[in-house]
């Protein structure tokens, strides 16, 4: 029971953040870098 | 459950894991042309470990959005990653991992390969398993967080000088591609991990170069990193999900309790002991079930000769293991073993 009570409270708080992140414009963020070429992530820059 | 009605969703967990792999990486342009996606869809986060840089990907990596967001200007926390990532852990755990991580099918492509002795039992391994936890806080987390350039952005810590991923499925294209049409490498590179201070002051992102990638001492660390990666995961089954990955060390920490979930039931149980001997993750699925290691294979539940493991969503059909007659089954199989 405990289990599920955290499972429904863990679903409750991921989606809330998810909307809080969309609000705040951290999606502009995520798009702009993830458009690009990440130089770091292929292990030029 | 009877043996031999394994679940479909196990069964065939491969083709999921293709079929995954292939439609969230599916933008052929991009492997054709040396280029990457720049559509609308790469807004939404991937649920499992996939470069961004990527020719083929038509989805952000949430660790490299996690860095992107936390090492910004304008956040320093990212509600709409660590919600992302919260909501798939919750839902599944680390069948993340086990299901929809495409760098976890190339890890276990590799250990089909086969190799005179795998190694997944050694002295030292369970501790060496929290190195994730120590790249999750320090490198996606608490450096991007702390050190800003004069822009006020902070470099990916941990796809910079670590991720593999990264390597394989947007370096080497990439850098491949960019030779195949014509252009040229400069050998000796601009930058190595001693140039690490002049990436802070330039900013780490550039459009695609028509003049061809120039490759350094941190490509070729980064290229080391990604040949000890892919030599060891020959030899020890999913190295990378064990020891480096900080999206297996998030969804592990949810693992306990994902809906998605190894189901036991103990009055079934024998005892036998086959489901820990084909852990490839190196545990014991009846006293460690759902633990935060298990990638949710299914290879404990495919061996189970009673039915006693089954995995599914929610609790399912569950009877308290008799842990005394468990432990007893497993001193007899361990001083068996001795005596042989």
């Amino acid at each position: 029971m405990l289990r599920k009570r955290a499972w429904a409270g863990l679903m409750v708080i991921g989606a809330a953040l998810v909307i809080v992140g969309v609000a705040r414009g951290e999606t502009v963020v995520v798009l702009q870098k993830a458009i690009r070429i990440c130089l770091e992530c292929i292990g030029i820059g | 459950m009877d043996k031999g009605t394994v679940r479909k969703h196990i069964k065939y967990r491969y083709i999921i894991q293709l079929f995954f792999a292939a439609v969230t990486n599916s933008y052929v342009t991009g492997f054709a042309a040396g280029k990457i996606y720049q559509g609308n869809l790469k807004l939404l986060c991937h649920p499992g470990l996939n470069c961004y840089s990527c020719p083929g990907a038509v989805l952000s990596c949430p660790i490299g959005a996690l860095q992107a967001v936390i090492g910004s200007r304008a956040f320093s926390f990212s509600a709409y990653v660590f919600g992302t990532i919260l909501v798939f852990g919750a839902l599944m755990g680390r069948a993340v991992c086990g299901f929809l991580c495409p760098f976890g099918l190339i890890q276990e492509g590799l250990y089909k390969i086969p190799f005179p002795k795998k190694i997944n039992r050694f002295r030292g391994d369970r501790p060496l398993r929290r190195l994730k936890y120590v790249m999750l806080l320090l490198l996606v987390v608490i450096l991007p967080m702390t050190i800003n350039n004069a822009a006020g952005n902070a470099t990916p810590y941990f796809c910079k000088l670590v991720c593999p991923a990264g390597t394989l499925e947007g370096g080497v294209p990439l850098v491949l591609l960019s030779r195949s049409g014509g252009t040229a490498l400069s050998a000796g590179g601009f930058e190595g991990l001693s140039g690490l201070s002049e990436s802070i002051v330039r900013p780490g992102v550039i459009n695609v170069p028509t003049t061809g990638y120039q490759i350094g001492l941190l490509f070729w660390w980064k290229f080391s990193i990604l040949a000890a990666v892919i030599l060891l995961s020959i030899i020890n089954y999913r190295p990378f999900c064990k020891y480096l990955c900080p999206l297996g060390a998030l969804y592990g920490m949810l693992n306990p309790v994902a809906l998605y979930r190894l189901r036991l039931d103990g009055d079934a149980c024998i005892h036998c002991g086959k489901c820990s001997k084909a852990c490839k993750m190196a545990l014991d699925p009846v006293r460690e079930t759902n633990h935060s290691e298990c990638v949710r294979c299914g290879d404990c539940v495919k061996v189970c000769p009673t039915g006693a493991l089954d995995m599914g969503f929610g609790d399912g059909k569950l009877t308290k293991l008799n842990e005394t007659r468990h432990h007893n089954a497993a001193t007899a199989r361990a001083g068996g073993k001795e005596r042989q």
